[in-house]
């Protein structure tokens, strides 16, 4: 295949498992670039790129910033810290003022479920789902794809085990659909507090307890538990939840010997993964990082690029 | 104005158990004098109008029990006026104004602005409800006495709950002597505290926070205890599942004096309509399950669920909008509720008797209205409809000043041709 048929990437969900393996080759290629002295290419030259960050980000902002550099795009971000979107713009009216700038594309995050699909309907560029609500976080789950892909060499039938806060994690959402499409075993572990309703219809294995849930796995993926949770009365305190489900040492002699430990990140240390693991040899946290670059790259390119060497599939939001 | 004579009508008055082609004779003042097949048996009055009614149903005016209206406050979205319009477009008679304006309907000034209002501008009849507490703040209750002889024909909490038993036993107890009917939306404030939509696999997948049935349940029922210690008349304004069908009819077997209604889309809509995050999908109660669906329409068919409400809450761009979890709840309906529900008569599943009782002879029965009857006395407010008439839903041909409807571009079959209130025509085809 040498088309990407997606005007727009607003979620894992509608994408095939050509279209994913499509983007993960493309990365891959993306990971020589970034490895290289030189590291401009002239892919997207003349093309303008909008960051639009209605929700605070370091690492997913940095990394598309640098990902539409490296490919030649002018590249502008904005965050609503500075924004008149504080005072009392909506959403909408936002994206149609930078719409009018004619950007090419455009990079959302924000708060709201749906989010990224609602600019799609306005806007006369693609559209990149950075994170939206509780929704998906497609960009995440392709780099830990990668990741694992690199690592392991494949992505069919091994086993997942992502474990936390599944009920309000968008990455949780993305790479279930992800891995499923690709053919993994995928299991949720966690809480029932922190599960959302119909988990077990969502094509994964459900286990309350981390030695049953990390037994054999190749891939343990961590979730990030925010503090505020604690009052939400989800789970009762942070010692307690460190206690059962904290990955630390011990519990990761469940998984094989040579299972990786990923985390989207920001980390809480000694919350949802103690230290000894995070930095430990099976770690391949800062891997992600780095594939996350990459595959912003190949997102971006297959949207602007690829996308019109094809047939064009009309009205396609995925 | 001239008396009027609608003949070769099919005539169906629930309040009599009528179904028959017949002649209605209208007297110059706006009441009826005679209905039925043999109503000209004494002739019809001189210099009447006489209209042709063949192929057409004649029914009582259609009486939509809840209503939001955007006057005073948010005249932007909806006024009197308009509201008044749309409901005549839609075969709708009388409606009860929700109480939810800014200022809210909790002082007799307010009700006797709207009646004003009412009396000079708009094309049917509108009655307020009042709130049941001052501010709709749930503390303290309003002067039921003075608002009900002002004009209010029911209390309630409009789009709020009641979380106070103690403020709702006194309030329901107090209502009581003066035969208010208390009407309140059931919806638990901390279960489905940031539910926007039926929780489940489908608001999972779209990372929506769901609020579960039990939501809506557990206050029902707690609702309909204290209505049955009370005595009171008590309404539960909008259900959504079935098991509070259920809770009603335990609740009227144990001798409570409860009613119950659905709105419109919850008979005609399900979860899965929400698709990509369709905010004019997003009401409260949420849209249920398709088996949800069909259990509320046989409760409407055997009778356990009392009325049809359009449940019409006009928002604009601005309250609608927005990203799903972020927009205002709530549908456009005045206009529609008569088309979606005859959906509901071709499909076989309800009888067009108990639709038209739905929606207009009950209500008026339940919250004493002069309507829902074409009984010789009653006011001359009729719809006339063309049961079969295929038509599309456009946003240009909606009267109301707010497009928020979740039937755009739907295709029905069946239509108001001409509506009159008091024997005059106001709205015709």
């Amino acid at each position: 295949m040498v088309f990407f048929p997606h005007r727009h990437l607003l979620g894992i969900k509608g994408l095939t498992e050509q279209d994913i393996t499509f983007l993960l080759d493309k990365a891959d290629e993306a990971v020589k670039i970034s490895r290289q002295r030189e590291k401009k290419t002239s892919t997207l030259r003349g093309l303008t790129q909008i960051n639009l960050f209605f929700e605070a980000s370091t690492r997913t902002q940095s990394s598309f910033e640098l990902a539409g550099k490296r490919l030649g795009a002018d590249v502008m971000s904005m965050s609503v810290g500075n924004s008149s979107v504080k005072k009392g713009e909506t959403l909408i009216d936002t994206a149609m003022t930078l719409n009018a700038m004619r950007p090419d594309v455009l990079v959302v995050r924000h708060s709201s479920a749906g989010a990224a699909a609602l600019l799609a309907q306005k806007v006369a560029c693609s559209v990149v789902n950075a994170g939206d609500g509780q929704h998906e976080h497609p960009t995440q789950a392709l780099l830990d794809a990668l990741t694992i892909r690199r690592a392991k060499g494949k992505l069919s039938r091994i086993i997942v085990a992502i474990c936390g806060d599944v009920l309000h994690s968008r990455v949780a959402r993305s790479n279930i659909l992800l891995l499923n499409a690709m053919g993994a075993r995928v299991r949720v572990v966690a809480p029932s507090t922190l599960l959302p309703s119909g988990i077990s219809q969502m094509g994964v294995e459900v286990f309350h307890s981390m030695e049953e849930g990390l037994k054999d796995a190749d891939v343990v993926m961590m979730l990030r538990l925010q503090r505020e949770r604690m009052s939400g009365s989800f789970v009762p305190s942070v010692r307690e939840y460190f206690h059962f489900y904290g990955l630390d040492a011990e519990k990761l002699k469940a998984a094989k010997e040579d299972a990786l430990v990923m985390h989207p990140g920001p980390m809480n240390r000694g919350v949802e993964i103690a230290s000894e693991v995070a930095d430990g040899p099976q770690s391949v946290i800062e891997s992600q990082v780095e594939m996350g670059v990459a595959v912003r790259m190949a997102v971006m390119e297959a949207l602007l690029i690829s996308q019109n060497q094809g047939p064009r599939s009309e009205g396609v939001v995925a | 104005m001239k008396p009027l004579v609608l003949k070769n009508a099919r005539i169906i008055d629930p309040s009599r158990h009528l179904d028959e082609v017949g002649t209605i004779i209208i007297g110059d003042d706006g009441r009826i004098l005679a209905s039925g097949a043999d109503a000209l048996n004494q002739g019809h009055p001189d210099g009447a109008e006489i209209r042709d009614a063949q192929g057409l149903v004649a029914a009582p005016g259609l009486v939509d029990a809840r209503v939001f209206v955007g006057e005073p406050g948010a005249e932007h979205r909806e006024t009197i006026f308009s509201a008044s319009r749309a409901a005549a477009a839609g075969g709708v008679t009388s409606f009860i104004m929700m109480p939810d304006t800014d200022p809210v309907l909790d002082d007799i000034a307010l009700i006797e602005f709207v009646l004003k209002t009412a009396r000079d501008k708009a094309l049917v009849n509108i009655h307020p409800a009042a709130a049941l507490t001052r501010g709709l703040k749930g503390e303290e209750m309003t002067e039921i006495g003075l608002l009900k002889q002002a004009g209010a024909v029911s209390f309630t909490q409009g789009r709020h709950g009641l979380a106070d038993t103690q403020v709702l036993r006194r309030a329901m107890t107090y209502a009581r002597e003066f035969g208010a009917v208390i009407s309140l939306e059931a919806r638990d404030p901390y279960l489905a505290v940031n539910g926007v939509m039926n929780e489940g696999l489908f608001a999972s997948w779209l990372g929506l926070a769901g609020a579960p049935r039990e939501a809506e349940l557990i206050p029902l029922e707690r609702d309909l205890r204290i209505a049955a210690l009370t005595k009171a008349a008590y309404h539960a304004a909008k259900i959504s599942v079935p098991e509070s069908v259920e809770a009603i009819r335990i609740a009227r077997d144990r001798g409570a004096n409860a009613t119950c209604a659905v709105s419109i889309n919850h008979l005609s809509l399900n979860e899965n309509d929400i698709g990509e995050y369709r905010t004019f999908f997003k009401l409260s109660p949420p849209l249920r399950t398709e088996d949800d669906r069909q259990a509320l329409v046989d409760a409407l068919a055997n009778g356990t669920i009392d009325i049809i409400v359009s449940s019409h809450d006009p928002q604009d761009v601005d309250t609608k909008r927005l990203p799903f979890g972020d927009a205002a709840d709530g549908a456009i309906g005045l206009e529609t509720m008569l088309a979606a529900a005859l959906r509901l008569h071709h499909s076989g599943q309800v009888s067009l008797m108990r639709l038209i009782d739905a929606m207009s002879t009950r209500p008026a029965q339940i919250f004493g209205l002069d309507a829902g009857t074409l009984k010789p006395g009653a006011k001359a407010d009729i719809a006339l409809i063309d049961i079969d008439e295929p038509w599309i839903v456009t946003k240009d041909t909606i009267q109301s000043r707010s497009k928020n409807t979740p039937f755009e571009d739907a295709r029905f079959s069946g239509r108001v041709v001409s509506t009159y209130v008091a024997g005059c025509l106001v709205h015709s085809l």
